[in-house]
């Protein structure tokens, strides 16, 4: 497996602080890769990295050999690399319809547009019923659904999903984790960034334990769900 | 009769004031700082337009093009130069105090220019206008082409925000500029290109508001400017029907003070609604409800 995204080195500060002490990971074309750890671990501080809302102080980030620390960061969707951001981020006053619009932002292609709309609807259903609504009225579960869907729009080939079931209900949560797995299955390949580890290491293949900025831990998603240390700090047990 | 002059009066003063608040609202929108040199855009303006009418010998449709393309060009310019080095400093007054030392600066280099006495601008407008009921009530050709153009304005302003694809790049941008980049949102074009709006918008409402009112010095963008900002905020800064309903509100209770009650009390009745407004409703008419974040 040749890996679509590999990230060397990668260091980060704020003013002072160094929120990512030089991690290094990779994730392979068509895995499912989770990254957890507890809160200020800098799991959402990678996510922001890799898609340019924050700059890197240091390190590389190679996605299907582009060095992404360099690229202007509106024109890193359109190399295939999309994110669904933490708290979802729909934009609240403009309607599903637009919300699904503005994923496909960098595709110029209408009529392509329109059939990816419609693929969209076929995945989240409850969208195509809400179309015309605005983006703020919709429940946390459906804005979920949006912002997965605005994402695809852009067609993908790797997504990055900062803390998808955050605030769900645990019927959102499940169906939800069954999407992503949809969509893995259709070819596109996922970092999943989850506090639910239990969850993301169910559904990854491989996963990486942040620590307050360092890699802890990698290794087999399962092994690791198996693991003493990991039951003990992440799973509650 | 006569009160119907009055209010047309106002709304064509109301029209200006809405053409400018456009300006100073879509800015706050997508940039999140108040453009306090938007006033002078305006100032700016005006000046073309007397220099190159002067120099064609009275043609002002000319004039109107240069002004239009030269105040585009100083908009994106200051928002180059003076505002985007200073997005995401530390103090949201830095970019604030900026936009004032812009505001002197224009004023100034107009005052060097073209020294401190008042220049007779003349109407943009030649047609005479209307008269109705045997002369009882005459609508000056500014009054009508001044509330025309807003109108268009207006129009096409709310077709390019919902229908284009980079009006809604700068709807989505104004509203989180974190997500608009991760849809391949080149979010400081889309600023730029929000200032050339508002810039160029700037130098239409100093076409109609030197024609209505034809004296012109390096301070006349300055108060016309700051009542803009008081529609904006009245109708709800960073709404363009805000701005708009906020303009007009301004312009007609400005001629009905001035007429009805005292031309000096006019600027005092004005700026009082902005306190009662704000005290009443803090947002302004159409403003967002502040929104809790979960």
């Amino acid at each position: 497996m040749e890996p679509i995204l590999e990230v060397k080195n990668l260091s980060v500060y704020y003013g002072v602080i160094q929120a990512l002490k030089g991690i290094s990971f990779h994730v392979d074309k068509g895995e499912i890769v989770a990254l957890i750890g507890a809160n200020g671990a800098g799991k959402t501080t990678t996510l922001h990295t890799l898609s340019g809302l924050i700059n890197a102080d240091g390190g590389e980030i190679i996605y299907k050999g582009h060095e992404l620390t360099r690229t202007p960061n509106h024109k890193i969707v359109g190399l295939g690399m999309a994110q669904v951001p933490e708290g979802r981020r729909v934009f609240a006053e403009m309607t599903v319809l637009q919300n699904l619009r503005m994923g496909a932002y960098t595709r110029k292609d209408k009529s392509e547009m329109e059939a990816t709309i419609e693929n969209v609807y076929r995945r989240f259903p409850r969208l195509e019923e809400r179309k015309n609504q605005l983006a703020g009225t919709l429940s946390g579960g459906e804005q979920q659904m949006l912002a997965m869907g605005r994402a695809l729009m852009s067609h993908p080939e790797l997504i990055l999903m900062d803390e998808p079931s955050m605030g769900l209900s645990p019927i959102f949560v499940n169906e939800i984790f069954s999407i992503i797995e949809d969509v893995n299955k259709d070819g596109v390949t996922v970092l999943l960034v989850e506090q639910n580890a239990k969850k993301a290491l169910s559904i990854a293949s491989r996963a990486y334990v942040l620590e307050t900025g360092s890699i802890a831990k990698e290794g087999d998603a399962g092994e690791l769900l198996n693991d003493e240390a990991i039951r003990k700090a992440y799973l509650g047990e | 009769m006569s009160f119907l002059t009055y209010l047309i009066n106002g709304l064509s003063l109301g029209s200006i004031y809405a053409i400018i608040a456009l300006g100073y609202t879509m800015v706050y929108g997508i940039a999140k700082m108040l453009n306090f040199a938007h006033g002078d855009f305006i100032m700016v303006g005006c000046y073309i337009i007397f220099s190159v009418s002067a120099a064609l010998s009275g043609n002002s449709v000319v004039g109107i093009i240069v002004a239009i393309i030269l105040c585009t060009l100083l908009g994106v310019t200051t928002e180059f130069v003076a505002y985007r080095p200073l997005r995401g400093a530390a103090s949201p007054l830095a970019v604030l105090i900026t936009a004032i030392g812009v505001s002197y600066l224009l004023e100034n280099i107009a005052l060097l220019i073209y020294g401190a006495d008042i220049k007779s601008f003349s109407s943009v407008v030649k047609w005479e206008g209307l008269s109705f009921a045997d002369g009882q009530l005459k609508i000056q050709g500014v009054t009508i082409v001044t509330i025309v153009v807003s109108v268009v304005i207006l129009v096409v302003l709310q077709l390019f925000i919902n229908k284009t694809r980079q009006g809604q790049a700068m709807l989505a941008a104004s509203e989180d500029k974190g997500a608009a980049t991760l849809m391949g949102i080149n979010v400081n074009r889309t600023i730029a290109l929000t200032f050339a709006i508002g810039s160029s918008l700037a130098a239409v409402a100093g076409a109609l508001l030197c024609s209505a009112y034809p004296s012109l010095s390096p301070y006349t963008g300055a108060m016309p400017g700051i009542k803009a900002f008081v529609a904006a905020v009245l109708g709800g800064i960073g709404s363009i029907p805000g701005a708009m309903i906020g303009g007009l509100v301004l312009g007609i209770v400005e001629i009905l003070s001035k007429t009805y009650i005292s031309s000096q009390l006019a600027d005092a009745i004005v700026f009082g609604i902005l306190v009662v407004v704000l005290l009443v409703k803090p947002t302004g008419i159409l403003g967002k409800q502040i929104q809790e974040k979960v």
